[in-house]
C-alpha cells in the first residue's frame, strides 16, 4: 500500500490549528465579545486597586450621592465612596470567589460523575438520587440555610457555590462517560488489564475535559450570579468590601434619589454574566463541534 | 431478472427531451476559504424511463454531491456552476426555488439511506404518505389517506391498514425503507434517487427491498438513480451502471458490458477487491487498489486515476483523457483501453493466492462448551421490587472449537448473537454458563478475573474504527501500551517494537505520533489491528473489522489478516454479516440464528449444498457482482424473532421456507452429519435436502482457477 500522499494537513504545526479556530471565532461575534468581556473583567480584577482613582473605602460625606461627573465616572454612593473605583476593586472578590466555588463544583463534581458512572449499578444508582435530593432544593434557599448556620464569610460562600453545583456537574460527566465506557477503546483497555484507575483517568478523562471545560463555563456564570445574590442578601462578604451584591443591597435605600448607585454594580454583574456566557456558547462551539453528544 | 437489452434498445430510440433525466456536463463548485472547487467535473447522466441507472464509486468519490447537484439540493456553499439539467423536458435549472419546490417530493422523490432518520418519529406512517400525497396530488384527506394504504400494500407491506396507523419506532428497519420507497413512489414520480438505501439492512431484507424495487419499477415508469458502493447490489437490479471517480465519470455502460469487460482499471480494482463467495484466500487473493482517493483540491493534472493505475505510462500524466466510446452505450476514460480489452490479466482482477499449501489442522486452541448468556430485561433499582424474570437469550447454548493458525467465521443477521458469543469469549461480556477452555485452561467468565496469561493471549478488533482507538492519544501509545502491560518491555524495546508492529500492517513509521483523527478509517483499523498484535495473542477476535469501511481499503485489510496469519500463526475468530468476506478469509464457518449455531463445518463445505435452509437463505440473498450466476430467489419473511420470546421447537420455523410440518413448531430438530466436517440442525435429512437443493456456486468453484 501506498500511504504516503494522504492528506497534508497533518503536519500542520498545531499553531496554524489554533489560528484556523481561531478565524473561524469571527464568524460568531457574540463569542468574541464574551472573550473580550471576560479577559476585560479578568484585567480589572487584577490590576483593579491600582487603576481606581480612590480608595474603595475612602468615606466622603460633604460629596455623598453626587451623579456622575468628572472627577466620580460613576458617581458616589451614601458614604461619598467612589462607586467606579468599588466596582473596579469588586471584580477581584466575585472572580475570586465564584471562581474558587466553580473550581471546586467541577473538580468534585467530576469525581462523582466519573466513578459513579463507571461503577454502576446500585452505587451509580444511589448517588445519583441523592444528587438529585440536592439539586430539587432551590439553590438559593439551600446556600441561605447552610450560611445561616456557618456563617457568613468569604470562605463559608466558596464552600457553599462548590457545594450546590456538584450534582449538576456530575450529571453532565455521568452522560458523558456512560457514553465513553461502552466505547471500544475502553473495551480494549479492558481487554489488555488496564487497572480501572487507569481507564478512568488516561483513557476516559481526557475526553470528558472539553465537556468540563465548557460545563464550568456555564457553572461560573450560575456563580456569579449565586454569590451576588448572597452578597445582596447579606450573607456573602460583610461591608466594607465593595461586593456587587452587596453593593446592589446597599442601593435599595438610595436609588429614588440616585439611580447610579443601582445601576453601576447592577450593570456589571449583568455584563459579566452575559460575557461569560457568551464565553460559554463559544467554547462549546469549538470544543465540541458535534453537539453534545460529540467527544 | 431483468434484460440488459432492453435497457439499450429503449436507449437507441431515445431522441432528445425523452430522457427521464438529461443532465449534461454537469460541473459543481464549491466555496471553500481556499476559493473555488470543483468536486464534481463534467459528468453526463441521462437516463431513460423505467431504467434503473447504478452510480458506484468509493466514498469520497462524489456520488451524493452529484446526486444532489441535479436535484439542486446542494448546501448554501455549492453550486452547479455548468452544464445543463432538464427532467422530462423541463429546464431545472430555470426553474426559481418556489417551483423547484413543487418538484421535490412530486417529481423527483428521494429514498435515504438511514430510514429511521428520515421518518417523523412523532407522526403516524399512514398519516406522513398522505401528507405527500395531500401537497403534491391535491387529494382531500380521506383520498390521501386511501392512497396511503394503496401505497403501503404496493410496497407489499403485510397488514398495510395497521402499519398505516403505527409510528416508526414500532417498525422494523426493513419495514421502515420500504415506508419510505412508498412515500416515493407516491406521487408517481418521474425520478427517484435512492443513495444507498439498504446499506444499513441486513443480506435477508436486503433482498427483499431490492426484489421490491426491481418490481415496482415495472408498474411504474419511473427512473431510478441508485446510489451505492456495492457492486453487487448494481449487478442484482440496475439497468446501466456509472462508475465516478473523485467526481468523474471512468466508465459507464449496461451491466454486462461493464461487469465482462470492464474497461477502466477502477472498475478491475473495485471488482477485484470483492471477496467472492465462490473463492477462499486459498483460490485468490484480493487485488487492493493501492493508495488512497485524492482530495479534490490536489488532483493530478492528467487522468484522476494514474497514481493509483497499475497501467499507467507518461501519456496519461499529462491530460485528462476523455470518455471514449467503445461499443453503444460503453463508455470508458481510460486511455489504454485496448490493452485491457486484449489482456484480461493486465491491471490484475485475479491476483494469485497468498495462502498456496493446504494447512495440517494445528492442535486444539480453543473449546467454548454450551455458552450461554441472558440478559436481564429489566435493570436498575426497579430490579429490586420488581421479580421480572424475562430475559434476552441473546447466547444460548453454543459451542465452537478452534485451532491453532484457523480461522473460525461466524455468519448471521444482526441480532443473531454474534457479537455477544464474541464478547463472552473474550471475557468482555460475563457469560450466564458455559465452560470457555483455551489452551487446557478453563477461564474465568470476565476479563477482570483473568490473568496477565491469558489475557495476553485473546485480543480483539472492534468494528467501529472511529471508537477502537481512543481520540486523545497518539497510534502510538494504543499500540505500546499492551507491550507495557503485557510483555513488561522496557522503554527502548517498547519503541522498537512499536515500529516492527506499525512496519508489520503497513504504516510508515511517522504515523507513530498521529492522532486517530489524522487517520484515516483503514489506517485506524490497522493501527487496532496491531494493537491486538501486540501482544502476540493465541486468539484474535475480528468483530466485523471491516464492515464500515470502503470495498478496495477492505481488500488491503483482509490481505493483511492473512498475512499476519501466516507469518504468526494467530487463529482468528471472524464475525461478519459479509459471507463473502467470510468465505474468503474463513477455514471453518459456523452459521447462528437466533443464539444458537444451525450449521457448522469446513468453509467449503457450508456453503455448498445440502446446507440448513437458513444458510440456503442467506446464500440467495447476498447480492454478488458477477451478472452470470443466478441465484434462487429464496426469501425470508420478516426479520428476526424477539430473542426474549424465542420460537418453540426450531427457532427458525416462523421463517423457513422449507418448513415440514408441525414436527418444525414442537420439536428441537436433531443435528444431522453431512460428511467427518460438516453438520447442520434441522428436521429434513441429509439426503432429502441434498434433493431439494442445487446451489448456484458448485459449477463456479470447480472452475473457479483461470475463469475470472
Amino acid at each position: 500500500m501506498v500511504l504516503t500522499n494522504s492528506s497534508k494537513k497533518q503536519n500542520e504545526p498545531k499553531i496554524s490549528r489554533l489560528s484556523a479556530k481561531l478565524k473561524r471565532l469571527r464568524r460568531y461575534p457574540t463569542t468574541l465579545i464574551g472573550f473580550s468581556i471576560v479577559i476585560l473583567f479578568l484585567l480589572v480584577a487584577v490590576l483593579g486597586p491600582w487603576i481606581a482613582p480612590y480608595k474603595y473605602t475612602d468615606q466622603n460625606l460633604a460629596m455623598r450621592l453626587q451623579p456622575p461627573s468628572e472627577s466620580h465616572i460613576f458617581g458616589t454612593d451614601q458614604f461619598g465612596r467612589d462607586i467606579f473605583s468599588r466596582v473596579l476593586v469588586g471584580s477581584r472578590d466575585v472572580l475570586v470567589v465564584a471562581g474558587s466555588g466553580t473550581s471546586l463544583a467541577i473538580f468534585f463534581g467530576m469525581l462523582v460523575g466519573l466513578f459513579s458512572a463507571y461503577r454502576g449499578g446500585l452505587f451509580d444508582e444511589i448517588v445519583m438520587r441523592i444528587m438529585d435530593v440536592i439539586l430539587s432544593i432551590p439553590p438559593l434557599l439551600l446556600a441561605m440555610v447552610i450560611l445561616f448556620s456557618l456563617g457568613p464569610s468569604r470562605l463559608n460562600v466558596i464552600i457553599v457555590v462548590g457545594f450546590l453545583y456538584i450534582p449538576m456537574v456530575a450529571r453532565v460527566v455521568r452522560s458523558v462517560v456512560l457514553e465513553l465506557k461502552t466505547r471500544q477503546f475502553v473495551e480494549a483497555a479492558r481487554l489488555r488489564g488496564e487497572s480501572s484507575l487507569y481507564i478512568l483517568f488516561n483513557e476516559i478523562l481526557p475526553n470528558v475535559l472539553p465537556h468540563l471545560a465548557v460545563e464550568a463555563s456555564m457553572r461560573f456564570s450560575y456563580s456569579i450570579f449565586l454569590v451576588a445574590s448572597l452578597g445582596f442578601l447579606g450573607l456573602g462578604v460583610q461591608p466594607p468590601s465593595p461586593d456587587w451584591g452587596l453593593m446592589v443591597g446597599d442601593a435599595r435605600t438610595w436609588f429614588h434619589q440616585a439611580r447610579w448607585v443601582l445601576f453601576f454594580p447592577a450593570g456589571a454583574i449583568a455584563l459579566l454574566v452575559v460575557g461569560v456566557g457568551f464565553m460559554s456558547d463559544g467554547l462549546r462551539r469549538m470544543l465540541l463541534p458535534g453537539g453534545v453528544s460529540d467527544v | 431478472m431483468f434484460d440488459p437489452n432492453t435497457a439499450s434498445a429503449l436507449r437507441v430510440d431515445q431522441q432528445d427531451g425523452k430522457y427521464a433525466l438529461d443532465a449534461r456536463n454537469v460541473t459543481v463548485t464549491y466555496n471553500t476559504d481556499k476559493g473555488p472547487l470543483d468536486t464534481i467535473r463534467n459528468v453526463t447522466l441521462q437516463l431513460v424511463p423505467g431504467e434503473i441507472y447504478g452510480l458506484v464509486g468509493e466514498s469520497g468519490s462524489g456520488k451524493t454531491t452529484l446526486a444532489r447537484a441535479i436535484v439542486r439540493y446542494l448546501p448554501a456553499n455549492g453550486h452547479l456552476s455548468s452544464g445543463t439539467v432538464k427532467l422530462g423536458g423541463t429546464d431545472l435549472l430555470a426553474l426559481t426555488r418556489k417551483e423547484m419546490r413543487s418538484v421535490w417530493g412530486s417529481k423527483i422523490t428521494m429514498v435515504h439511506q438511514d430510514p429511521g432518520a428520515s421518518i417523523n418519529p412523532a407522526m403516524l406512517i399512514g398519516d406522513q404518505i398522505a401528507e405527500v400525497a395531500r401537497v403534491h396530488l391535491g387529494m382531500s384527506k380521506q383520498q390521501a389517506q386511501a392512497r396511503a394504504i394503496e401505497m403501503l400494500s404496493k410496497v407489499r407491506m403485510p397488514d398495510p391498514e395497521s402499519v398505516a396507523k403505527r409510528y416508526a419506532h414500532q417498525l422494523s428497519g426493513g419495514m421502515l425503507q420500504r415506508v419510505l420507497i412508498a412515500t416515493a413512489i407516491a406521487t408517481n414520480p418521474q425520478l427517484i434517487i435512492m443513495d444507498e438505501p439498504t446499506t444499513a439492512l441486513d443480506v435477508t431484507t436486503e433482498a427483499v427491498i431490492l426484489d421490491l424495487v426491481r418490481d415496482l419499477l415495472k408498474e411504474f415508469d419511473t427512473s431510478v438513480l441508485y446510489i451505492t458502493h456495492n457492486l453487487g447490489v448494481v449487478a442484482r437490479i440496475c439497468n446501466r451502471v456509472g462508475v465516478l471517480y473523485t467526481g468523474e465519470i471512468m466508465e459507464e455502460g449496461t451491466i454486462e458490458q461493464v461487469f465482462k469487460s470492464k474497461l477502466h482499471p477502477y472498475t478491475r480494482g473495485l471488482l477485484g477487491s470483492v471477496p467472492r463467495i465462490e473463492a477462499s484466500k486459498k483460490d485468490i487473493s484480493l487485488c487492493a487498489i493501492p493508495g488512497f482517493i485524492p482530495r479534490p483540491d490536489q488532483l493530478p493534472a492528467g487522468c484522476v486515476f494514474a497514481p493509483r493505475c497499475e497501467l499507467v505510462e507518461p501519456a496519461c500524466e499529462e491530460k485528462r483523457p476523455p470518455l471514449v466510446e467503445i461499443d453503444s452505450n460503453h463508455q470508458t476514460a481510460c486511455r489504454r483501453w485496448e490493452v485491457l480489452q486484449h489482456d484480461a490479466d493486465a491491471a490484475s482482477g485475479v491476483c494469485p493466492a497468498r495462502v498456496t499449501e493446504d494447512r495440517e489442522l494445528g492442535d486444539l486452541v480453543l473449546e467454548a462448551r454450551n455458552i450461554k448468556k441472558y440478559f436481564p430485561v429489566s435493570g436498575g433499582l426497579s430490579s429490586f421490587w420488581k421479580r421480572d424474570r424475562t430475559v434476552v437469550k441473546a447466547v444460548d447454548d453454543i459451542s465452537v472449537r478452534m485451532r491453532r493458525s484457523f480461522t473460525m467465521g461466524i455468519v448471521g443477521e444482526s441480532g443473531c448473537g454474534k457479537t455477544t458469543l464474541a464478547r463472552c469469549i473474550a471475557g468482555l461480556e460475563e457469560a450466564t454458563s458455559g465452560e470457555i477452555e483455551l489452551e487446557g485452561e478453563i477461564l474465568p467468565y470476565s476479563v477482570a478475573k483473568r490473568s496477565r496469561e491469558t489475557l495476553k493471549k485473546i485480543q480483539m478488533v472492534f468494528q467501529n474504527p472511529d471508537a477502537s482507538l481512543n481520540p486523545q492519544h497518539p497510534a502510538g501509545v494504543s499500540v505500546a501500551r499492551p507491550l507495557i502491560l503485557l510483555r513488561n518491555l522496557s522503554g527502548k524495546e517498547v519503541r522498537n517494537r512499536v515500529r516492527e508492529l506499525f512496519e508489520a500492517v503497513n504504516l510508515p513509521e511517522n504515523y507513530i505520533d498521529r492522532l486517530p483523527h489524522e487517520l484515516s478509517g483503514g489506517e485506524k483499523q490497522r493501527v487496532a489491528i496491531a494493537r491486538a498484535n501486540a501482544a502476540d495473542p493465541t486468539l484474535m477476535i475480528c468483530d466485523e473489522p471491516i464492515s464500515s469501511l470502503d470495498v478496495s481499503v477492505q481488500a488491503a485489510l483482509m490481505n493483511l489478516l492473512v498475512d499476519l496469519q501466516e507469518s504468526k500463526g494467530t487463529s482468528y475468530l471472524f464475525i461478519s454479516h459479509d459471507l463473502a468476506a467470510v468465505r474468503h478469509l474463513s477455514d471453518w464457518i459456523a452459521v447462528i440464528y437466533l443464539g444458537r449455531l444451525c450449521e457448522i463445518g469446513s468453509a467449503e463445505d457450508v456453503f455448498v449444498p445440502p446446507y440448513h435452509p437458513y444458510t440456503e437463505a442467506l446464500l440467495s440473498a447476498i447480492p454478488i457482482p458477477d451478472p452470470d450466476i443466478k441465484q434462487d430467489a429464496i426469501r425470508l419473511r420478516g426479520s428476526v424473532p424477539s430473542a426474549m420470546n424465542i420460537p418453540s421447537g426450531c427457532r427458525f420455523h416462523t421463517r423457513c421456507p422449507r418448513k415440514i410440518g408441525e414436527i418444525c413448531e414442537q420439536q428441537e430438530p436433531p443435528w444431522r452429519d453431512v460428511e467427518k466436517d460438516h453438520r447442520y440442525c434441522c428436521h429434513i435429512p441429509v439426503d432429502e435436502l441434498r434433493s431439494l437443493q442445487h446451489g448456484f456456486l458448485q459449477k463456479k468453484i470447480a472452475g473457479s482457477g483461470g475463469d475470472e
